[in-house]
């Protein structure tokens, strides 16, 4: 078989999201819908809920390496090794010349830029206080780069911009540099540190479309008809991404197999999505998975939250897959927030094991359901246990009118 | 500044640079580089942390003269006598 027909495989899986730090934790506070979004204080800003991550920063870093690097080069070394761990690779097994790094981010620099204006303020706003470490910390290859030094590797490293479609497009990359023979095994995903930016938040204030409720547990809230935004949360997850045949040669555990992707622009607006794109989006993918839209057992949605991206979604769905009697609708950031760059990969991530419990994850939040988001099979509160899950189409959509759907299924020989 | 003040101060910048920086063994007149798996951008913000801390304004030549704790005291000793 030529390479550009091979067949990839997710074999392993690192992550750090508000409410997890690993796989196995992250599926059962899912399954909970246990989100631990709360409330910080930002510099300038002031309070927000938000979703900030706790794991182990010093696993496979010292501290003197965190503090010259980025928080999203932090995040992205601890993905990184959680998923060599995960898919049970040795450093070696691949030539490291031959891993590539592909890295999807929203955004990268806001936060160290934001930090260092505020350091020089502190002198005067003179920039001989400026640090030697802004333009290796904000070069937007930065966490990719951090990843290959902290593992050695020496292929190919770079990040996605597709704002927060990202994760989904560092996700295609993966599958086509495999597919075209440039790399043996990618390390493939997003993060985001967005929550370290004052910027960040004040722009989705200005917008009027950050999240917000007395319970910063229930601030996102997708579909839910008093929904006021988005939350933002830091997270990153990364996977390994192998060629079927070299993934069953070592006996890997199998995730999922890459089944079909799309992207494109919606070609109309900064900030506002666009169903018909959304719903072309779709269907390329289903084409050239070549599947139906009845194929499809999840729909992972990319519903952030705001009023009108919401709706646009809903119209999409119900365009593609107009009320498909086995398809099964999750929001999973009802329960972790938006993750950005992560988030498509993350809310992935969070379906896959479906594949062995058989279960959907819930959508939390929703106490009165938006007619508009009414989708049939919206699996609400509480998980749904189905006799078998087999195909997974995962939404990540981003600003600028950036569109992104891949379809994962269950692995079969 | 004395002498001990000054070495002081070099180790309080660089055990804010790495936490984990262990000063035991080191020897005043060997490079700091070498004891303390020093990089050159752990020497610029030695750099740095003087300029913040002190005002001092110390030129790129003048670098080499912060490689040991003995010369550091040899060289910012003069520029610190009235800190």
């Amino acid at each position: 078989m030529d390479n550009l027909h091979k067949r990839v495989v997710i074999t392993g899986i690192g992550l750090a999201a508000p409410n997890a730090d690993n796989i196995k934790d992250f599926r059962e506070k899912l399954l909970r819908g246990e989100s631990n979004i709360r409330e910080i204080d930002l510099r300038y800003f002031g309070k927000a809920p938000a979703g900030i991550c706790t794991f182990p920063e010093t696993r496979y870093r010292k501290k003197k390496e965190n503090k010259r690097g980025t928080r999203a080069g932090c995040l992205g070394v601890y993905c990184a090794h959680e998923a060599m761990n995960n898919a049970n690779l040795a450093l070696d097994y691949y030539d490291k010349s031959r891993i590539g790094v592909y890295i999807g981010l929203t955004e990268h620099g806001t936060v160290e830029t934001e930090n260092e204006i505020y350091n020089i303020s502190q002198y005067g706003y003179n920039t001989d206080y400026w640090t030697h470490h802004h333009n290796p910390r904000t070069v937007l290859n930065n966490p990719a780069g951090e990843i290959t030094m902290s593992l050695g590797i020496t292929g190919p490293h770079y990040s996605i911009g597709a704002a927060c479609a990202a994760g989904n497009a560092s996700l295609i990359q993966g599958a086509q540099m495999l597919r075209l023979g440039e790399v043996d095994m990618a390390l493939v995903g997003g993060i985001s540190e967005s929550t370290g930016s004052f910027g960040i938040f004040a722009s989705f204030k200005a917008q009027g479309a950050l999240g917000s409720a007395p319970d910063p547990r229930q601030a996102c809230r997708p579909f839910d008809l008093s929904r006021n935004g988005i939350v933002v949360s830091e997270g990153a997850c990364i996977y390994v991404l192998e060629i079927l045949e070299n993934a069953l040669e070592r006996n890997a555990q199998i995730y999922g197999e890459i089944a079909g992707y799309a992207m494109n622009s919606d070609a109309n607006d900064f900030v506002l999505p666009l169903g018909e794109r959304q719903a072309e989006c779709m269907m390329l993918a289903l084409q050239r998975a070549k599947m139906s839209p009845r194929d499809i057992d999840i729909i992972s949605t990319h519903a952030t939250g705001t009023p009108q991206g919401d709706i646009e979604e809903c119209k999409a769905i119900r365009q593609v897959f107009n009320d498909s009697p086995t398809t099964y609708i999750n929001n999973t950031k009802s329960i972790i927030g938006h993750a950005m760059g992560a988030a498509g990969v993350l809310e992935l991530a969070g379906n896959l094991p479906s594949f062995q419990d058989n279960k959907v994850h819930p959508t939390i939040n929703v106490r009165t359901l938006d007619p508009e988001c009414s989708l049939k099979n919206l699996v609400l509160d509480v998980p749904l246990q189905l006799d078998s899950i087999s195909t997974i189409l995962n939404n990540s959509f981003g600003m600028v009118g950036i569109n992104s759907t891949v379809i994962v299924k269950k692995y079969s020989s | 500044m004395t002498s001990n003040e000054v070495k002081d101060l070099i180790l309080e910048i660089i055990a804010d640079i790495d936490e984990d920086a262990e000063f035991d063994d080191l020897q005043a007149d060997q490079p700091l580089r070498d004891q303390l798996d020093l990089d050159s951008m752990d020497f610029l913000d030695i750099v740095m942390e003087l300029r913040k801390r002190h005002q001092l304004q110390i030129p790129e030549e003048d670098y080499p003269q912060l490689a040991t704790l003995n010369s550091c005291v040899n060289y910012l000793g003069p520029l610190l006598k009235n800190a």
